[in-house]
């Protein structure tokens, strides 16, 4: 069976089959990861224009369904950049159709979130996808979509124009399934309240089947700059990125293929990797056999002198923001934030952020809280499973006076153009010695900082404890020596006091 | 006599005197914008020595400093200040206090210590600081003991002041308590003082007026004697110039309860006349043990470890009975108990032994040493 086949035969119906690996496992499940992808294509819609985001969420109660699961209406509105009409149809009814699938930093990196949850609401209620959305420019376009499951096409049903007098942009998307919100709650709840802290910038609000209203409000107007976009590295291609490649490629040989179509190579390294891999330079492309294919996919890898990926395809939050994300949802007593430089694994750039927050509104819970996510999106599911659960969990922490009951939060933000999540369900970061090193260096550093500051603080304590018991037994003393003395005047201890509390300052 | 009750009233004002100094000095210094500070002897066990002048412990030359500049001394400094106030309060008032009671009133001045010994520790220190006992600031152990004998006593303690009791008039023998270790000696027949160890054999010996067969004051110490009964026995030798012979069982604890009467414990090193160095240990010996072939236990293992610890005790060293006794109790194997002389009757000890033991009068040991020798 070959692969094209395989595509044409429909990626919609083995998603259908397969929508376990999307997270779309049960209805509590389901529900939740719906309203998660729907909400970050929103978030990069604003973000791709550097547009600080403002997205409005409204889960409401159609109908009971089973015992366990009701039918809700899910709308998503945002401000992002909008989608032009024509492509409207494949963005909401094709799987595997979409902005994304080039290689820069985004939520989703298949195409494939959006459209699932869409798929998942029409084989639960067989209703169509309501999708309006304008660029800002003079109409707003208005579509009422299915998706023909067999054929992994759109099929409209209904097609509105209306002229745009405000001059609104952005995209509402509204659409029924099936889910069991009670259950998923406390996850959803939780997902938006991690989403605001790694998007200080964005207004975030939610209203719930109650009418519950959750709002999350910006910090900043502040904004990371969008990622660009960048070609393939040749450590990170797969054969069939190269024939994909070799497809659509209007080069006429080998090393103008290549630099055309790979980050970092230019014509002298497109030149010695060439006689690196026996390959003329005046190959045509287009006549490489299978055989040779997969002789150059391995000859990508195995050849060490091409350049590192440069990190300009990512876009991380940055210090700043990090750290008035976490203050605005934890408002920790102590907060430190630090930044990887950008490393590489297997030819994809990454950064790693970390943040150690302590005291104030970090909950307690008898052991660290841990919030982790990868390219903005908050991960909810097996944290023991991910890679900084390891690194966690194998620190020394009595080394850095961290006890284990203290009020301590640790974020972790990885930014990659291709996030290493061990399942598709995008939940945890496998174990890959790059990733594990730069978290383990960055939360080092972190560390390092917070016992500066837990020294700090217990000299403070100490100060205060001293300073405590000085006023309390120097007044007793005076009080007993007078009477025992027969004495009828208290001497005057204040100067006695005041010179502890100097000394005081001094030591600490 | 009258000379005798300006004693004790003297040393009252005496104790006053020195705690009223202990408070101006606070004070003083607290007036001129110092932190109040205090030196006194250390009772570290280095600074510890045993005196064959004074036929006791001692404590030397070292001192400890307190001061309130401390952030380890300021809390016990306090607690100092304020024993020292309360036993001001206690004895100029007349009253007396337990250590017990010392401990929970401390509660009432929000003055709380974390325990009982805490709060016994600080009293040490006030009587190290002012080298006076705490029976002179009017505050006394809970343990009692009892005297029973011909002797009159005059009570000075408040409502009681003149009035006399004879020491023979309750059966059961008075407790000595504040009332009568405050109290003036008028008149005795006595000639002797007998410490025992035990409150059954005490018992025994008032039952066959032992007081009045051998004209003599019992004492039972109630095991290992209170501080107040050691210092009220060395004013019973003091001032009525009466020797004192001590009965224990025969075994090291037993030794060394009489050994403790005779030369004071370490414990004791800051304070004087709590030892009475003339008292004699008349029995049970080892040697009596074999003379008298009482009924015997085996010596157990603390016993012996006990045996060798004492053979090394300065204490031990300045009469040859002590080494002697150890040397045979090592030998023998065996301890004994008073009540062993029930063997031969219930009165045997007091109709044979006991009397053959005062016949050997206050230099028994020296006598039979030189004997052996």
């Amino acid at each position: 069976m070959s692969q094209t086949t395989f595509e044409e035969m429909s990626v919609s119906d083995f998603f259908y089959r397969n929508r376990d690996i999307a997270g779309l496992t049960n209805p509590s499940r389901s529900i939740f990861v719906a309203i998660r992808e729907v909400v970050e294509n929103s978030l990069d819609a604003a973000e791709s224009q550097k547009i600080p985001p403002d997205v409005y969420v409204r889960l409401s109660f159609e109908s009971e369904a089973t015992k366990e699961t009701q039918i809700y209406k899910l709308r998503v509105q945002d401000n992002g950049c909008g989608i032009q009409p024509r492509f409207i149809p494949s963005a909401f009814g094709q799987v595997l159709y979409g902005s994304k699938y080039k290689l820069k930093q985004a939520r989703g990196t298949f195409g494939l979130g959006g459209k699932m949850a869409v798929l998942y609401g029409q084989i639960t209620t067989h209703k169509p996808v309501l999708v309006t959305s304008s660029t800002g420019q003079e109409k707003i376009y208005s579509f009422k979509l299915m998706i023909d499951i067999q054929r992994n096409k759109p099929v409209i049903l209904d097609r509105k124009v209306i002229t745009n007098k405000d001059g609104w942009r952005g995209t509402v998307i509204e659409f029924t399934l099936e889910g069991d919100y009670l259950r998923a709650m406390p996850k959803i709840i939780e997902y938006f309240k991690q989403t605001a802290m790694v998007n200080p910038y964005a207004n975030i609000t939610f209203v719930d089947p109650k009418g519950r209203l959750y709002k999350f409000t910006r910090a900043t107007t502040i904004m990371p700059d969008p990622p660009t976009e960048t070609l393939p590295h040749p450590y990170g291609v797969d054969v069939e990125l190269l024939q994909r490649l070799i497809q659509v490629t209007t080069c006429m040989n080998m090393s103008t293929f290549l630099r055309q179509h790979f980050h970092r190579v230019g014509e002298i390294t497109a030149q010695k990797f060439l006689d690196f891999a026996e390959i003329p330079i005046s190959k045509n492309p287009k006549k490489l056999s299978h055989e040779e294919i997969v002789k150059l996919m391995q000859n990508l890898k195995k050849y060490k002198d091409f350049l590192p990926p440069d990190a300009n395809c990512l876009s991380p939050l940055g210090e700043d923001l990090l750290k008035a994300g976490v203050t605005k949802e934890l408002n920790p007593e102590y907060l430190v934030v630090h930044q990887r430089k950008p490393s590489t694994y297997a030819g994809h750039p990454f950064i790693v952020e970390m943040a150690i927050a302590y005291g104030g509104g970090v909950p307690k819970t008898g052991g660290f809280v841990i919030y982790r996510f990868a390219n903005k999106i908050p991960l909810l599911y097996d944290e023991a499973s991910d890679v900084s659960y390891k690194v966690i969990s194998s620190m020394n922490w009595r080394r850095y006076k961290v006890a284990p009951d203290m009020p301590i939060a640790i974020v972790i933000h990885v930014c990659s153009t291709k996030v290493p999540y061990k399942t598709v369900g995008k939940e945890f970061i496998s174990d890959r010695i790059e990733v594990r090193k730069e978290e383990a260096n960055a939360i080092r550093e972190v560390s390092r900082q917070l016992s500066h500051f837990l020294t700090r603080q217990e000299h403070v304590h100490m100060e205060k404890k001293r300073l405590g018991i000085f006023s309390k037994y120097l007044p007793r003393i005076a009080e007993f020596s007078t009477t025992l003395s027969g004495q009828n005047r208290q001497p005057d201890i204040d100067k006695l006091l005041k010179s502890v509390q100097k000394y005081g300052t001094e030591e600490s | 006599m009258e000379q005798k009750k300006a004693k004790i009233t003297a040393r009252k004002q005496e104790v006053l005197k020195e705690l009223k100094n202990f408070g101006t000095s606070i004070y003083n210094q607290l007036d001129q914008g110092l932190f109040p500070s205090v030196n006194m002897p250390s009772r570290s066990t280095e600074n510890i020595t045993y005196d064959e002048q004074l036929r006791q412990y001692i404590l030397g030359e070292k001192s400890v400093g307190r001061s309130t500049r401390n952030i380890r001394h300021i809390k016990p400094f306090t607690q100092l200040a304020w024993v020292a106030l309360f036993s001001n309060e206690l004895t100029s008032q007349r009253k007396t206090s337990t250590l017990r009671d010392v401990y929970y009133s401390a509660q009432a001045y929000e003055m709380t210590f974390s325990d009982q010994q805490e709060s016994n520790n600080i009293i040490t220190d006030l009587e190290t600081l002012t080298g006076f006992a705490r029976e002179d600031f009017s505050i006394f152990p809970e343990e009692r003991s009892a005297i029973f004998g011909d002797i009159e006593v005059a009570y000075t303690v408040p409502g009681y002041e003149g009035k006399s009791v004879n020491l023979t008039s309750h059966p059961d023998g008075v407790l000595i308590g504040p009332a009568i270790t405050s109290s003036e000696f008028l008149k005795t027949s006595a000639d002797k003082i007998i410490a025992i160890e035990k409150g059954a054999l005490f018992t025994r010996f008032i039952e066959e007026s032992v007081h009045s067969k051998h004209k003599s004051l019992l004492i039972s110490c109630g095991g290992q004697a209170p501080r107040q009964t050691r210092s009220f026995i060395r004013r019973l030798h003091d001032e009525l110039d009466l020797p004192v012979f001590i009965l224990t069982d025969g075994d090291p604890w037993g030794m060394h309860i009489a050994q403790v009467i005779i030369s004071g414990s370490a414990n004791a090193a800051h304070l004087r006349d709590l030892n009475t160095p003339d008292a004699v240990w008349s029995g049970v010996w080892a040697s009596d043990i074999i003379e008298y072939k009482l009924p015997t236990d085996p010596l157990d293992e603390v016993d012996i470890k006990r045996l060798y610890e004492l053979q090394k005790d300065p204490r031990y060293q300045n009469d040859p009975i002590w080494q002697r006794e150890i040397k045979t109790f090592l030998k023998i194997r065996r301890k004994t108990e008073l009540e062993a002389f029930s063997r031969y009757g219930l009165t045997y000890i007091v109709d044979k032994y006991l009397p053959t033991k005062l016949e050997a009068g206050p230099d028994v040991s020296t006598k039979r040493a030189k004997k052996k020798s």
